[in-house]
């Protein structure tokens, strides 16, 4: 198991003819993701990448089945796709773009809250480096190949400290079941605890590494459900210790601007809710490796 | 993005929140043809920069003749003016902003947020302003008065109204106080603005409603579709080398320490900060080149990180992910060969390609530290800063 998708997942590719899209989708194809067709508005009954092209998602779930879509999409149309993809049925969609107005992300979010929870679309990213399931199927732009299966899930808000956990942790036999990365931005689709509650029903998750960053709240809210509710072991991180006050880091979201923002006040938070947070950046993989010692009955690789 | 408060007092003005007249000035002499031209026997001289808390810093003046004027906007300009928010460098002030001084009889605050918990807009009135907001929270939290707004239909005058009858305002004062948040409010939704602040919001003897003070932000992401504001941004306002990077699309804030750092994602080189400082040293930079790390961003990297004369060390840290390794370790090399990089550089390149970029670094004779993990990069970084 695994969660979210799996190389049985039906996958459509929003933009699907644009430079970057394409580049992924051969990727995605290689890396073994179904993926069944894309939409490019105005190009549809095209061929691309051996895979048919759809003028709307509508079109494209009809002649597919597809349930999951990856958004390459510029910022200006971006908060359309999703509302179109949202409105088409699909289950999944994760949003690529860097770059879309906050306000935007706003009306996106309170657009999906029309359809009722069982039928609401659920949203990775934006400004995120997607999912992947290890060895199945990856819906995102990371470097597969760093990734081994295992029992161990990771979400992240930034990309490539997600890779440096994987690689940490690949170094000592510990693999991982999906790698979520749910983006930089002030609004996300989905949050730390959205893909928690996840982990904690996939049965081959065994526990799971949360690495948050400066600005937010969403580290807290997730930490106090992990509390609360969940029986696999967390393992936290937040970024951004050295980060100073007031000031935008890389990420639209990465920002210090209220109390509870800052790294020490969200790995206090963690810890006051027994997450077992590792010290530094660099020792992910070890803390990892010593939560899942303690745990009894565990295996780590795969 | 921030602004200015005369250019963001313009902006609410298009929105229909009443201000008080005014005029900006570049030199004393336009400072005072400008109280001149405004009529009127008292004047508020307020240097215009990118900060609040400036009357407590000596950024704003009231005058009562134009020679006053004159003397108040020869005191600020070009001076370095040091608040409470800009941090100990303080900044410089190019601009002032003179304005008919209004009599009032109260201070109101009104702030306008994106609130990342709600995921919407949230509207913020007190009866107590001309402080900060984190005072008012502190001293009386029961003070503060908020709306939630929907986003699919904005903010109901019902809610502006609930508002304005909650800060004890009088009927002529409610219909004029509901037209400024309505105002202030349309302005954050239409400009994609992030935050706006009134404070004080003033209400005077006879009854209208004013904004006597006024602070805008902006998203970055939104400012492509309002090239006006765009335009109002004032790159004196922002570090140099923080402006310089932005036009090469490249993220940097820079910092007290001298291990200068170049990585590629925003969390990772938050982390790689954070891992210097565990291993005793001190990150002078923050620096995203982002995805594509081509040599002309490698490049353009080295120097920004060069031109800081703290820089002892220079740490490159690379998860490459879509680009690759030996891609990277060329662009370093290049950059190398054409900057003359003094300083001892500790390199770190992992993903895909690795051992090929490694193998280009190791090749190329250049005395560049190479290592495989974080921890040996930070560690390596910090010893070869303390050797210099």
């Amino acid at each position: 198991m695994s969660i979210l998708i799996d190389g049985k997942t039906p996958v459509i590719v929003l933009g699907f003819t644009g430079n970057k899209a394409s580049f992924h989708a051969r990727e995605m194809i290689a890396y073994g993701t179904c993926v069944v067709g894309g939409v490019t508005p105005g190009k549809g009954g095209q061929t691309h990448l051996d895979r048919p092209v759809f003028n709307t998602v509508k079109d494209a779930v009809r002649a597919t089945g597809a349930t999951t879509s990856i958004a390459f999409v510029p910022p200006a149309f971006a908060a359309d796709s999703l509302m179109e993809a949202a409105d088409a049925g699909l289950k999944l969609v994760c949003i690529i773009t860097d770059g879309i107005p906050a306000q935007d992300m706003m009306r996106v979010k309170r657009y999906l809250m029309r359809y009722p929870k069982d039928r609401r679309t659920l949203l990775v990213g934006p400004n995120c480096a997607g999912v992947i399931s290890a060895g199945k199927a990856m819906l995102g732009i990371m470097p597969g190949h760093i990734y081994k299966r295992g029992n161990v899930g990771i979400v992240s808000r930034s990309g490539t400290l997600g890779y440096e956990a994987a690689a940490q942790m690949n170094a000592l036999g510990i693999g991982q079941t999906t790698s979520v990365g749910i983006g930089g931005d002030p609004i996300n689709g989905s949050s730390f605890l959205d893909h928690l509650m996840l982990f904690e029903e996939d049965p081959e998750t065994e526990a799971v590494v949360m690495i948050g960053e400066i600005g937010g709240p969403q580290e807290a809210e997730a930490s106090k459900w992990v509390k609360e509710n969940m029986t696999k072991p967390v393992i936290g991180y937040v970024a951004g210790l050295t980060a100073p006050k007031g000031r935008r880091m890389g990420h639209a979201g990465a920002i210090i601007s209220s109390t509870g923002d800052t790294a020490a006040e969200k790995t206090q938070i963690m810890k006051s809710y027994g997450l077992t947070v590792a010290p530094s950046a660099c020792e992910l993989g070890s803390t990892v490796a010593e939560v899942l010692r303690k745990k009894p009955g565990q295996r780590t690789t795969g | 993005m921030d602004i200015h408060e005369y250019q963001a007092k313009e902006l609410l003005s298009g929105y229909g929140v009443p201000i008080p007249r005014g005029a900006v000035a570049y030199s004393p002499e336009q400072a005072s043809y400008a109280a001149s031209e405004l009529g009127g026997w008292h004047w508020a001289v307020k240097a215009q920069i990118h900060s609040g808390a400036r009357g407590k810093a000596g950024g704003i003046k009231l005058c009562t003749t134009y020679h006053e004027v004159q003397e108040a906007a020869q005191a600020m300009l070009g001076k370095t003016l040091v608040t409470q928010q800009t941090g100990p460098q303080g900044k410089v002030v190019q601009r002032v902003y003179i304005e008919l001084a209004e009599k009032f009889e109260r201070e109101l605050y009104l702030g306008i947020v994106l609130d990342r918990k709600a995921e919407r807009v949230r509207v913020i009135a007190s009866a107590q302003g001309g402080m900060e907001i984190e005072e008012i929270a502190d001293r009386s939290p029961d003070a503060i008065l908020q709306i939630i707004v929907d986003p699919a239909v904005g903010l109901q005058p019902f809610q502006a109204r609930e508002l304005a009858f909650g800060l004890g305002l009088n009927l002529k004062q409610v219909s004029r106080a509901v037209a400024a948040i309505m105002g202030a409010y349309r302005a954050f939704r239409d400009l994609d603005a992030t935050m706006v602040e009134i404070n004080p919001l003033v209400v005077t003897g006879d009854d209208r409603v004013i904004a006597l003070d006024a602070k805008m932000s902006f998203d970055d992401n939104g400012l492509f579709r309002h090239r006006d504001v765009a335009e109002m941004r004032d790159l004196s306002q922002e570090d140099p080398r923080e402006a310089e990077a932005s036009q090469d699309n490249l993220n940097y804030v820079g910092l007290d320490g001298d291990i200068g750092c170049i990585i590629n994602g925003a969390g990772l080189a938050m982390a790689t900060m954070d891992t210097i400082k565990y291993a005793g040293g001190n990150p002078a930079n923050f620096l995203d080149v982002g995805g594509g790390a081509s040599p002309e961003r490698v490049a353009k990297a080295f120097k920004l990180v060069l031109s800081d004369a703290k820089v002892r060390a220079i740490l490159v840290n690379i998860f490459a992910g879509i680009n690759r390794c030996d891609w990277v370790a060329e662009g370093v090399v290049q950059a190398v060969h054409a900057i003359g990089i003094k300083v001892p550089l500790v390199v770190r390149l992992a993903g895909t390609n690795e051992r090929e970029g490694r193998r280009i670094i190791s090749e190329s004779g250049l005395p560049i530290i190479s290592t495989d993990t974080l921890a040996e990069a930070a560690h390596q970084a910090v010893a070869a800063a303390r050797s210099q």
